[in-house]
């Protein structure tokens, strides 16, 4: 009994487990520590979590753009974060037009944001097919490790492309009047800032058509097909080229829908700015399983959510001074949790055997 | 024979000489020292490592220019031409290892003016000094640099910018002056924002004020928002950001969209005293203040460099460190002149660690931004420092100083 329970458990796992236990208690002991201090008011802790939400809702809509993309190919696009920049990167061009016509103010704002972002997804969506075009499709029976090297290849070759034709300053995104300060949630008491709100609703509301999209249509179902198994996706007739120039379409659009809800909170766009949004939409999608769709959403959120609240929650009652310089520290020390513990993701387990 | 011998003596003396004085190559390098040789034809090469790509890119331009202004004034070193190359040193350590590692490989270059950041000052200055590079910096703050207690491999670093120990304490005294008690601070890792809180923090406590909040963000950061509303709960009225322009720009523009900071003072230094910092901080810019060096202490030559700056390059000057730069570049071909070694043929022989000598020994110089005199720490400045407030947010507007259309607007002291 004692000898099978010995062969068992090996020393490795014991050993993993108990660091386990160690960071669980530590984000147990911070976390009740800085709530027995009262420091922070709820409404603070409701800002901090609506914050969270904002900015994970955005890594949500670019980690789909990962894991559609490895679903399929069993690939990661790290060119994907380049995808993501160029398509608000061009559309600031369009939204300078756009606000010189006025048509960011009073009530046709709405217009001219659809408009911005209209070409900010159709230039990411280009960016993203011809990425698959040139740099993926001569390479799809080439062994792993040859895309992967590729996209990152890709990624470079894009961002020194802005860099040369933009140059490396920062440009200001116009902003919108009518979108400044604050309001109630409608229906309830707690305030949002009205950008928030725009970008929680319209990334929600992406997220739920993409899911019913994947789900119920024929080609989406036709993508599952293909991620279960080219081949025999092919001997069924399904058009295994046409679905992952699909895939990515729906990446790119994602990503540069992403791009515009990225400006609206922040205003800014540079060459560079895709690169670590993009690390971290990555992070969401292995934390949510990779070539999980609402792995990738959920990942997305709980890593918005983990970066503006563990640094004031765990980290602030642990005695760490300056908690927000750790945050993204601590996002890839998430990653390497979930690495360890549960390599397949939050929800990854069907998928790690479908790939066996 | 006596007589022989005397006559035999003197010709191979007058010969040594002769030697000496003829073809270039004759000249000799002073013992223990290494020599920049130049040739009849050639020019002395300065050069410089400025952040001349990126978000921060206008504190490089400035400095920049404020180095080829110089050099056209100065026009000839000993009847040698001044040819001036640079190296992208960005704001951080990568980039200031970079660009000392290319610059250091050229054994004609005889003194660099630079860095931007001191973060990357850090990783320049022990390559500079291993390979006997005078180091001057215009816009270097860090006390650090210059702390008499620094590493034996920052012996050839100088600086003709303020010490922060200044720039700091003197943030402090306006503050507390100006009726504000609650003071948060922000930094984002980097050696000047660090050094340049701790200094404001330590003085303003000293004048009686308590600091509430001491925090940190990355430079590529963002999301601002979570940070500020734990600096909120602490209930500051006067914040305090030493930092570049991005994180700079996106923390000015979200500290009013967080409930109790709608009213709160913001406030930054130099580093992001600039029409780009404005361009990334939009309207909330408005009421900002800045601590910056103060123009209007300025020596007399500077209203001269301003009218040919304008000339030059069509434009007012782009952030505070233009005259620093200036100043920099005219100590260090001073030196040159002082220690160089002429050939009877126009070559010269500059020998590097007496070069560094000559500009440590630099002693009431008449620059740009004031009387100059360094100490044996490298601190060369004459430092004076103002507190700026924005008050029009169009970038456009750019035009630091105290006049009626003057914006940023001096208000202090």
């Amino acid at each position: 009994m004692l000898q099978r329970l010995r062969r068992r458990v090996s020393g490795t796992m014991v050993a993993m487990w108990l660091i386990g236990l160690a960071i669980l208690a530590v984000v147990v002991v911070g976390t009740i520590r800085t709530l027995a201090s009262g420091a922070y008011s709820g409404a603070e802790w409701l800002d901090l979590s609506i914050y969270g939400i904002a900015q994970g809702s955005i890594y949500a809509l670019i980690a789909l753009g990962y894991t559609l993309v490895y679903g399929i190919l069993r690939m990661i696009n790290f060119a994907h974060s380049e995808v993501f920049m160029s398509g608000p990167f061009i559309a600031y061009f369009a939204a300078t037009a756009v606000d010189d016509a006025g048509l960011l103010e009073d009530q046709n704002w709405v217009f001219g944001l659809l408009i911005v972002m209209l070409v900010a997804m159709v230039v990411s969506t280009t960016v993203a097919v011809l990425l698959e075009r040139i740099a993926y499709r001569p390479l799809r029976r080439a062994p792993r490790l040859v895309p992967l090297i590729t996209a990152i290849g890709a990624s470079f070759f894009l961002q020194y492309t802005f860099l040369g034709l933009f140059g490396s300053g920062i440009r200001g995104y116009p902003e919108i009047e009518a979108l400044k300060g604050r309001m109630m949630i409608p229906g309830t008491s707690i305030p949002i800032l009205r950008t928030q709100l725009l970008v929680i609703v319209a990334a929600m509301l992406m997220l739920a058509i993409l899911y019913i999209f994947v789900q119920r249509t024929k080609v989406g179902k036709a993508m599952q097909a293909v991620s279960e198994d080219k081949d025999a996706a092919a001997l069924m007739g399904i058009d295994v080229d046409r679905i992952i120039v699909v895939t990515f379409v729906v990446g790119g659009a994602l990503a540069g829908a992403a791009g515009i809800f990225y400006v609206l909170l922040f205003h800014q766009v540079h060459f560079f700015m895709g690169f670590f949004p993009g690390l971290k939409a990555f992070t969401a999608a292995v934390l949510g399983g990779i070539g999980n769709v609402t792995g990738a959403m959920l990942g997305g959120l709980f890593l918005g959510i983990a970066e503006s609240l563990f640094p004031n929650l765990v980290l602030d009652g642990l005695g760490i001074p300056a908690p927000y310089q750790l945050k993204d520290a601590l996002a890839f020390v998430l990653l390497v949790l979930i690495l360890i513990f549960r390599p397949s993701g939050i929800l990854g387990e069907r998928l790690a055997v479908k790939k066996a | 024979m006596k007589k022989s011998f005397a006559v035999l003596t003197v010709l191979v003396m007058l010969l040594t000489a002769l030697a000496a004085c003829g073809g270039g190559a004759a000249l000799e390098c002073p013992e223990g020292d290494v020599c920049v040789e130049v040739g009849p034809d050639e020019p002395v090469r300065i050069g410089y490592a400025f952040v001349v790509s990126g978000a921060d890119v206008t504190l490089g331009t400035d400095t920049k220019r404020g180095v080829e202004i110089a050099v056209e004034d100065k026009g000839q070193i000993l009847g040698h031409d001044i040819e001036v190359v640079g190296e992208d040193s960005l704001c951080s350590a990568e980039g200031g290892q970079t660009a000392a590692t290319k610059l250091s490989s050229d054994t004609k270059l005889v003194g660099v003016i630079g860095t931007n950041c001191s973060s990357a000052a850090r990783a320049a200055i022990p390559i500079f000094c291993g390979a006997n590079i005078p180091t001057i910096s215009p816009s270097n703050t860090a006390p650090d640099l210059t702390d008499p207690g620094r590493p034996e491999d920052y012996w050839c670093y100088l600086r003709t910018a303020h010490n922060d120990l200044v720039q700091g304490a003197a943030m402090a005294e306006y503050a507390y002056g100006a009726g504000f008690r609650a003071a948060a601070t922000v930094h984002d890792g980097s050696l000047y924002a660090d050094k340049l809180q701790q200094v404001f923090s330590g003085k303003f406590q000293e004048l009686g004020g308590a600091v509430v909040a001491q925090e940190a963000v990355g430079p590529d950061d963002t999301d601002m928002k979570p940070m500020l509303t734990r600096v909120a709960a602490q209930n500051p009225d006067f914040i305090y950001y030493p930092i570049f322009t991005k994180a700079g720009g996106q923390i000015t523009k979200q500290a009013r969209e967080v409930p109790g900071l709608e009213t709160v003072q913001l406030s930054g230094a130099d580093g992001i005293f600039s029409a780009d910092f404005m361009r990334a901080a939009g309207d909330a810019v408005i009421g900002f203040r800045w601590s910056s060096p103060d123009f209007a202490a300025f020596g007399a030559g500077y209203q001269d460099f301003l009218a040919k700056h304008e000339a030059k390059y069509g434009e007012k000057t782009l952030a505070p460190f233009h005259a620093h730069a200036y100043d920099a570049a005219m100590i260090i071909m001073a030196a040159v002149e002082k220690v160089a070694i002429q050939g009877d043929d126009g070559s010269l022989l500059i020998p590097k660690k007496a070069l560094v000598q000559a500009m440590f020994d630099t002693k009431d110089h008449t620059g740009l931004t004031g009387n100059l005199t360094c100490d044996e720490n490298g601190d060369c400045a004459d430092p004076k420092i103002a507190v700026y407030e924005c008050v029009n947010a169009d970038p456009e507007s750019w035009n630091p100083g105290a006049s009626a259309d003057s914006n940023p607007m001096k208000i202090w002291p």
